[in-house]
């Protein structure tokens, strides 16, 4: 056998560059278009497919419809012959959208509200503004000066507002929030006393949990609306949003105890044992140590739950709260404004969409954000 | 010599897991400085053993005095004992979230309620004594086994322990990093540190221990110092175990 003829010394090879590798437009299309001759197939009918749906959806949506001149759906039709939309309804009617039946005068203290909220979020969501020292502060107190400017109180001058006014995305966003920022903290102490060797914290935490999930929110709206009033004293009058609020919270809770206790399970044992060599106390090693990784791994579930959670609040219009649907149904149920079904409800679904949308891309931002393996 | 003498001291110890008798009847006393390093087939108790000290474990019958504190079911006792007892596990334990340093300065600064900066400048000098310093604002999914190891040793250090336990330490590194590992603990114990060592390094064995322990089956079969130890073990399941890993 002759001996391989070799370029280099052994143990010398040189470090190479890769191979060119072919790039640009064309290359990207063969690769994810038409890979195959069945890919390629399944391509071109989606091509075809939407060559047929989006230009006429476009049309309907934008370039027919009509937005600002018109007072009723007879006027649109005489605009754009009944091809486009007649988003001029919801134009006509966006302070209820908004508000519901807030009086006028006062929305001055939901737009601040919005304005508070908004701070809120930026301050929890936006890393750099976080660390600002003693800013988390005010992640208690605005929202609770939205607890208050809201329904208003006589003591600061404030006209009472009666929740029943409350509606439209004002109430969405009241209820979806509070039930987001309340309900994490009750959800991660639920799992930890599930968990916990103390058979009372588990076996009420388990009880609870299971009580909770077994029964539709639904259900629980209903008990919230009309059996609750039974158990409490004559002549008590408990808000129904207040009643809603806890209920929907408390839901929410018990979904995400369960979602938190897997991340807790999936947490190595032996960053509890370090946790507790080094000498950390049960809840500094909860802290610091278990639950920073434990909620990392729960975002997408605890996203999930979130999302679940702000659509769900459409449901409250089954025991008569005013949410966007409750508006939107009496808005097309107005003589001036019927049959309008298609716009409302695309309406509000892009509505839902952005907003379960953002928080969607929020909660991968913020895992690829502290993902800290390699 | 009174307790207070005795850096460790377990008398008449035993421990059950259900109806199974991991330890029997454990006696040991180590004084303040001493070297120890516990050998024995898997399974035989070892890691069981160490474990009970610092209450990873708990023990059923017998006491286990530590630094002059018992260890009872008083959580308070347990935090103080903890507080002065470092340990290093098999697979390191470094908490994958924080950094290098943070990893080395959280227990400094929320258990013993240290200034920040002040841990940090410990930390880095104990990075410095485990020669990675230059990692500091690393992650520990970035470093190798033998670099987690030495974080791990270096973060048990910037408590300040009176008493290191080290349970398997080399066992999950590659072999060109066990060397660099047995050095750091070959320096610490240079320098005086109460150490309890669960390995199998026999070299390290016979070079820096004060006292080797074998044990088997959850009792000590037979201790002595290293030399007469590897050289002239007195017990059959001692000279079969020993003739098993020296080849």
């Amino acid at each position: 056998m002759s001996e391989q003829i070799r370029e280099y010394e052994l143990g010398m090879h040189p470090e190479l560059p890769p191979p060119n590798r072919q790039s640009g437009l064309v290359k990207w299309v063969m690769d994810n278009l038409f890979p195959s001759v069945g890919s390629g197939i399944i391509t071109v009918i989606c091509l075809i497919f939407l060559y047929y749906v989006i230009p006429p959806l476009f049309n309907w949506a934008f370039w027919d419809s009509v937005v600002f001149n018109a007072t009723s759906r007879e006027e649109c039709y005489a605009i754009n012959d009944g091809k486009g939309a007649c988003w001029a309804f919801i134009y006509r009617r966006w302070d209820q959208f908004v508000y519901g039946f807030y009086p006028e005068a006062e929305r001055w203290r939901v737009n601040i509200s919005f304005i508070l909220l908004a701070m809120t979020l930026v301050i929890v969501l936006a890393e750099k503004v976080r660390k600002v020292k003693g800013i988390m502060w005010l992640v208690l107190i605005l929202p609770i000066i939205c607890a208050i400017l809201i329904p208003g109180s006589e003591l600061l001058g404030l006209t009472p507002v009666p929740t029943n006014k409350f509606g439209g995305f004002m109430l969405t966003l009241i209820i979806g929030m509070t039930g987001i920022f309340v309900s994490l903290p009750i959800g991660i102490g639920l799992a930890l006393a599930r968990i916990s060797s103390l058979p009372i914290f588990s076996v009420f935490a388990t009880l609870f949990i299971e009580f909770i999930r077994g029964v539709p929110l639904i259900t629980l709206l209903f008990i919230a609306s009309t059996l609750l009033s039974y158990f409490l004293p004559p002549g008590t009058n408990f808000d129904l949003l207040v009643r809603v609020l806890i209920m929907v919270t408390i839901f929410s809770a018990a979904y995400l105890a369960e979602v938190i206790r897997g991340g807790l399970a999936a947490i190595p044992r032996g960053q509890y044992e370090a946790a507790d060599a080094l000498g950390l106390s049960y809840w500094k090693s909860m802290r610091l140590v278990i639950l920073p990784q434990a909620l990392k791994i729960s975002i997408p579930g605890i996203v999930s739950s979130f999302i679940g959670l702000f659509k769900d609040t459409t449901l409250v219009v089954i025991i008569g709260l005013l949410d966007p649907l409750g508006i939107g149904a009496a808005a097309i149920a107005d003589i001036k404004w019927t049959a309008l079904g298609y716009e409302l409800y695309v309406f509000i679904a892009v509505f839902f969409f952005i907003c379960c949308f953002g928080m969607s891309r929020y909660s991968l931002y913020l895992e690829r954000k502290l993902h800290t393996g390699h | 010599m009174s307790d207070n003498d005795f850096a460790i001291k377990i008398n008449k110890m035993h421990k059950w897991y259900g109806d199974f008798h991991v330890l029997r009847d454990i006696n040991l006393e180590v004084t303040k400085g001493e070297i120890i390093v516990v050998c024995g087939p898997s399974g035989s108790g070892k890691s069981t053993m160490i474990r009970c000290i610092n209450r990873l474990e708990e023990h059923q019958q017998g006491d286990i005095i530590v630094d002059g504190i018992e260890l009872t079911n008083d959580v308070k006792k347990i935090d103080e004992v903890r507080r002065e007892v470092g340990m290093c596990f098999q697979h390191f334990n470094l908490f994958p979230h924080l950094t290098i340093l943070e990893n080395c300065t959280l227990a400094p600064i929320w258990v013993r309620g240290m200034a920040k900066a002040e841990a940090e400048e410990i930390a880095m000098g104990f990075l410095e004594k485990v020669k990675i310093p230059e990692q500091a604002s690393k992650f520990p999914g970035q470093l190798s086994g033998g670099q987690q190891q030495r974080v791990a040793i270096a973060r048990s250090l910037c408590m300040k322990p009176r008493i290191m336990l080290f349970d398997e330490p080399t066992s999950a590194l590659d072999p060109e990093m066990i060397k660099e590992v047995l050095d750091v603990m070959t320096d610490l114990a240079s320098e005086g540190m109460t150490m309890i060592c669960v390995t199998h390094e026999m070299g390290f064995a016979k070079q820096v221990a004060d006292r080797v322990i074998f044990m088997d089956a959850g009792q000590i079969i037979e201790e002595n110092k290293p030399e007469p130890f590897f050289d002239n073990p007195q017990n059959e399941r001692t000279k079969l175990f020993l003739s098993q890993i020296l080849h």
